[in-house]
């Protein structure tokens, strides 16, 4: 590696105070320091010593959370496409096909999102005078994650633009953001572009070819929506669900393993689980907000049995876990730390609102299907007035402590 | 009533060279020096000798004009040779080349019975007032003030320290003398805070005139500040002094002998020594012969204290007043290629996160260099810096207080209960490289002068 070595301390002058590239340092630093941990020392005074740990390897854990579910993504998008046209019919015929076809999807998805996310940051960085912040390292993949397939590359790169600048870079950057930078990237195009990611048309990709008669391209939380309108049970609802194409597509199990049509990588509980657990066993998400967050939507799932006035509330609380982008959402949106609750205390309550939320928007809400986007977007908004109370508990004990 | 708290929050750095349960015999210090840089809060130095002048043992150098009545005093005898000098005239070190035999100064046995504030004005004239340090601030204490109470803690949990078991070892009757001292300048208790996980070392066992509490857990366990919050928080408008055990038993034969002995026992530590052990010298000593030739490499830092708390000195640098310790790493000034994603077994951390193993060998002692590992970022994760800080206290409000410089949130976030060492389990987790320490420095300064 010495002739990099020997590169970066050639270029470095040009881009150094007084250097032709001066404003590009914060790029070439970006560079240097992705190549190289740079030969800072410690202080004079103070910790002469420091952990292992720096802000790189913490992203890229997360990243490496996501791979799980981004690999299930890529074949499940090829699988949905193939089964609803008539193709294939086993989960792993065609394997090779499905691959190709969800590769060929997915990964221009990815590129534009990093790759415009990316100029932006650049461009901030050098503007602004701030080093190229390895957050979005994460939003970069977490955006392609949470929409569908079929979305235009150029609402993708729009979304990515608009999200970065408006939810993160007006506000300073990775670190000062309030809202989740994703989650503001799939609100933008929920919004903005509602024909392209909502309804029922979406989330399974058929390109030229046509889909078998019979087939219904909707999502299961929007079948069990229309369960409640006709007052058929849910659950057969669901079980019966494009019984044209097999049977039990939006059964419990095959919900939990993911195989429906959803966004990219949010429709498999048991690849979000599977991220969780890295999460939460290398200690860089929070398993106080997971578990608050699963506990918070089971609570409410309950609670909306016990008042039961239609199918949809009637629903057993476990389904909640499986269908949607819940389990993507607590996993990897609300444990995002900068914009979640930063007290100890105020993680629990967090996540557990979070999930509270995601049931009452999806339930009682027709006109959002999916609450965990909202839910997560709100509890963002209301984390620093918990942190608030949080903190103020903890000053009113020291002046207490004070006044005995 | 003696109190037991077991702490868990915290962490212990282990590292490679700790000091062997012995005194070698390292050649002894020819120099030593005093540097009021040594002494937080040291506002406006006076120096009392000139270059040429010979001194004794406990002869007054060196005063703050800021607090006049304590006097900082020459740790040996012999001549004063260099009075160092910093830009703008800064005084950085006053040195003594020491004689080869060390006479005191005597100023006679110091009677304990006497008027409370006639014994501090005493204790504070003989050298060894500097030992007592006031919180809030961890600034030396007015002899004027009266203490709520006194707090000494006789473990220290920092990585590779010193084991006060086996410095003070058959100080016991000075160390007693010390702690009655103590007790007639406070309207409250000494409290004493012992290791509950070790067998109570000798000196400390038969102590009376101190309630006796026991401490469990991680570092920081052994800081006096995480004690005191557990036992008598410190909080605004009110005064507890700490001293360290080496302190108390200067105080004592401050008391019993009537003489400044500065002679303290210190643990050279640190990966990079051929032998590390304790030697025998004085408060200042020149650390260059404890050191070199006793290097088993070339690129050496060589710190006064510990490594998350100590100071970078020179191979000929001397040691700081209130340290009983030596610790030499490698110095890190390496590039190193993708260093931040290379899985590792031999980086030691306190996080799980990708590819860093260390925490599957939690009793493997580390080597450590200075590197910082990484870039200085906007805080980002959360809950890191609670979880290795024992105390009630938010340490991440408490630091963006301190940055946003809101004197009434620092003051109701607890800055009167913490000083740098407290937090410097926090400066050495920190995933986005704060300067945690001097933060807090810059905090505490702003409400103490404010």
């Amino acid at each position: 590696m010495k002739f990099l070595r020997d590169l970066m301390d050639k270029q470095r002058p040009l881009f150094e105070k007084g250097g032709k590239l001066e404003k590009f340092y914060y790029a070439f630093e970006a560079g240097e320091t992705f190549l190289f941990s740079p030969n800072h020392t410690t202080g004079i005074k103070g910790a002469q010593v420091k952990d292992a740990i720096d802000l790189k390897r913490m992203m890229i854990t997360v990243v490496i959370a996501m791979i799980p579910c981004l690999l299930f993504g890529i074949y499940n998008t090829g699988h949905q496409s193939l089964l609803a046209t008539g193709e294939t019919a086993g989960l792993w015929e065609n394997f090779g096909d499905k691959a190709i076809l969800g590769l060929t999807l997915v990964l221009p998805i990815i590129i534009v999102a990093y790759a415009a996310g990316g100029l932006v940051e650049a461009v901030f960085a050098v503007i602004r005078k701030h080093p190229i912040n390895e957050g979005f390292l994460v939003t970069g993949m977490l955006i392609p994650l949470v929409i569908p397939a079929s979305t235009p590359l150029w609402q993708v790169a729009l979304a990515t633009i608009f999200a970065v600048v408006i939810a993160k870079e007006v506000f300073g950057g990775t670190g000062m953001n309030i809202l989740n930078v994703a989650m503001t990237a799939r609100a933008f195009l929920y919004f903005a572009y509602p024909a392209q990611i909502s309804g029922d048309q979406v989330w399974t990709y058929l390109g030229e070819k046509t889909a078998v008669d019979g087939f219904s391209g909707a999502t299961a939380l929007s079948v069990v929506y229309d369960a409640g309108v006709q007052k058929i049970n849910a659950v057969e609802a669901l079980n019966n669900h494009n019984s044209v194409l097999g049977d039990g597509l939006f059964s419990f199990t095959n919900m939990f393993m993911g195989w429906i049509p959803g966004s990219i990588g949010e429709t498999s509980t048991l690849m979000c689980l599977i991220g969780a657990a890295i999460l939460i066993g290398t200690g860089v998400g929070s398993w106080k907000i997971i578990v608050s967050g699963f506990a918070g939507a089971y609570v409410m799932g309950l609670v909306m049995n016990l008042t039961a006035v239609n199918e949809y509330m009637a629903l057993p609380a476990e389904y909640h876990w499986v269908m949607g982008g819940l389990a993507f959402g607590i996993v990897f949106m609300a444990t995002d730390p900068v914009s979640a609750a930063q007290t100890e205390t105020g993680k629990w309550i967090y996540g557990f609102l979070i999930g509270v939320f995601t049931i009452i928007i999806r339930v009682t809400n027709p006109a959002y299907p999916e609450g965990i986007m909202l839910a997560v977007l709100f509890m963002n908004v209301v984390a620093p007035l918990i942190d608030y109370y949080v903190v103020k508990a903890n000053k009113t004990r020291r002046l207490q402590r004070a006044t005995v | 009533m003696s109190k037991i708290v077991k702490l868990k929050k915290g962490f212990d750095i282990k590292m490679v060279g700790k000091a062997s349960q012995e005194i070698a015999n390292f050649a002894p210090a020819q120099t030593f020096a005093i540097k009021p840089t040594d002494f937080v809060g040291f506002q406006r130095p006076k120096v009392l000798v000139n270059e040429g002048d010979t001194v004794k043992a406990g002869t007054p150098i060196l005063i703050d004009k800021a607090l006049d009545q304590v006097i900082y005093a020459a740790p040996v005898s012999g001549e004063i040779v260099e009075i160092k000098r910093g830009d703008k005239r800064k005084l950085l070190e006053i040195k003594i080349l020491a004689d080869k035999t060390i006479t005191h100064l005597n100023f006679g046995k110091i009677d304990l019975n006497q008027d409370r504030d006639a014994l501090a004005a005493k204790l504070a004239s003989t050298g060894v007032w500097p030992n007592i340090i006031q919180r809030p601030f961890g600034i030396v204490a007015n002899p004027a003030d009266t203490p709520k109470a006194i707090f000494v803690s006789a473990f220290d949990t920092h990585p590779l320290a010193p084991d006060y078991g086996f410095t003070l070892q058959g100080e016991e009757k000075y160390f007693q003398a010390g702690i009655d001292a103590l007790a007639k300048l406070t309207k409250g208790k000494v409290h004493l805070n012992v290791d509950a996980s070790k067998p109570v070392p000798g000196v400390f066992s038969g102590v009376k005139n101190a309630q006796i509490n026991q401490f469990s857990g991680p570092h920081p366990a052994g800081n006096v500040g995480v004690q005191i919050h557990h036992i008598d928080a410190v909080n605004k408008g009110e005064i507890a002094w700490t001293v360290s055990p080496v302190g108390v038993v200067q105080i004592g034969k401050a008391v019993l002998e009537g003489i400044y002995d500065a002679s303290k026992t210190i643990a050279v530590t640190g990966s990079e020594l051929t032998k590390a052990a304790y030697v025998k010298t004085f408060v200042g000593a020149n650390v260059s012969s404890f050191v070199k030739g006793n290097l088993n490499s070339g690129h050496v830092r060589v710190i006064s204290g510990n490594v998350l708390t100590g100071e970078k000195i020179n191979l000929e640098g001397f040691l700081g007043f209130y340290h009983n310790q030596i610790t030499v790493i490698p110095e890190g000034d390496y590039y190193e290629f993708l260093g931040w994603a290379k899985p590792t077994a031999s980086k030691l951390s306190y996080h799980r996160a990708l590819g860093l193993l260390s925490f599957l060998t939690p009793n493997k002692e580390f080597v450590l260099d200075s590197n910082c590992r990484g870039e200085e970022r906007a805080f980002v994760q959360t809950g890191v810096f609670e979880s290795v800080t024992p105390m009630d206290i938010l340490p991440v409000y408490l630091l963006k207080a301190i940055m946003a410089e809101d004197f009434d949130e620092m003051e109701e976030l607890g800055i009167y209960e913490i000083v740098e060492e407290d937090l410097a389990l926090c400066e050495f987790v920190d995933v986005s490289k704060h300067p945690v320490q001097e933060l807090v420095r810059k905090g505490i300064e702003l409400i103490q002068y404010s």
